[in-house]
């Protein structure tokens, strides 16, 4: 194998092992089910840690894909750099208009 | 940054779809280019969520996605439109698709290692993985038809309401994503069936593997958003 740097060079990157991925399949299934479990547990459901733990768990498995499938966990920085800058700036536009106009913010209890 | 176009040949003379456009940096610059390309998608993303999230319950007139609704022209009560078991089935399809493309990968990159037991033949078949992450897209796409002939049959069409419009939108855009995602696979999938993919043809599956896991990702953020949180 290429060591970290050659990798780099030629563009490509280490990658995690097939039984990484295995167990990312599970992890991202486990949420999944916690995500629609929930939705059907009223306690839960209409409780004030609903909407975070569902922006929490949808936040997780959106970072285990990025990091491992995507592997940009083992990527050069410019990578790096040219998704998590526009994911910034997009994030930070969602959350600036949901402030401004949406009712989600109401649900949060970040206003009232 | 400056970048030096000619592609470097293989032992064979050919400059396959696997010829290097390194950058200064000694970066490829077609990976340069999916990554911005990505990082651009998630501004558009980004948009069309914002406006569903800022219209959403602002519709004055059903269908509503998780409140019942009245039927103006039969006054029937009808159930909220979206139906989560089948969703939650389409996302699951979806992540599995992800990890059906990462599989794909591994066997392109490793396609000259000793493969002694079944499951390190099946785990180095680029053709499976390939197929099945085709397969397991266009299952989500059949999901989203069927979702959407549902809808249209129940009363919901992009110019019925401000969810209608936002919700067909989102989705549909999605969706098309998907759909040119499957195309790009089937491409993959036949270049492999012609000529074989080989470890220097790694980086053409990694870029559409990266345009995939986008895709999935996309989805892993609408799907609570739309569907789970009322």
């Amino acid at each position: 194998m290429a060591t970290h740097s050659d990798a780099h060079a030629h563009g490509e990157h280490e990658h995690a092992t097939v039984a990484t991925y295995g167990k990312i399949a599970l992890v991202l299934t486990i949420i999944t089910i916690c995500e629609v479990s929930a939705y059907y547990i009223p306690a839960w459901e209409t409780s004030s840690i609903y909407v975070p733990s569902m922006l929490s768990m949808s936040a997780l498995k959106f970072f285990l894909v990025v990091a491992y499938y995507m592997h940009l966990k083992y990527d050069h920085k410019l990578f790096k750099a040219l998704f998590s800058g526009p994911f910034a700036v997009a994030s930070l536009t969602l959350i600036g208009l949901l402030f401004l106009f949406s009712k989600l913010v109401i649900r949060l209890g970040l206003l009232t | 940054m400056t970048a030096t176009t000619a592609p470097i040949a293989h032992g064979d003379g050919h400059a396959h779809g696997g010829g290097h456009h390194h950058t200064s940096l000694g970066l490829d610059n077609r990976k340069i280019a999916i990554w911005t390309f990505i990082g651009s998608e998630c501004m558009l993303f980004a948009s069309l969520i914002s406006t569903y999230l800022i219209y959403k319950g602002r519709s004055p007139n059903g269908p509503f996605p998780h409140e019942p609704w009245t039927n103006p022209s039969t006054g029937e009560v009808m159930k909220p439109i979206l139906d989560i078991p089948v969703t939650s089935a389409s996302t699951f399809v979806l992540l599995m698709s992800s990890v059906a493309m990462v599989m794909a990968l591994n066997a392109v990159q490793t396609k000259y290692e000793p493969k002694v037991t079944t499951w390190d033949k099946i785990k180095g078949s680029s053709k499976l993985w390939l197929a099945a992450t085709a397969l397991l897209g266009t299952i989500f796409l059949m999901f989203q038809a069927y979702e959407f002939t549902s809808f249209v049959h129940e009363g919901l069409t992009i110019r019925t309401n401000l969810f209608g419009s936002s919700f067909f939108t989102l989705t549909g855009f999605h969706g098309a994503h998907v759909t040119v995602g499957v195309l790009w696979l089937l491409t993959l999938l036949a270049i492999d069936f012609k000529r074989g993919l080989e470890p220097k043809d790694a980086l053409l599956v990694d870029i559409s593997a990266l345009y995939w896991h986008f895709v999935d990702v996309v989805w892993i953020v609408i799907f609570p958003l739309i569907y789970l949180i009322k």
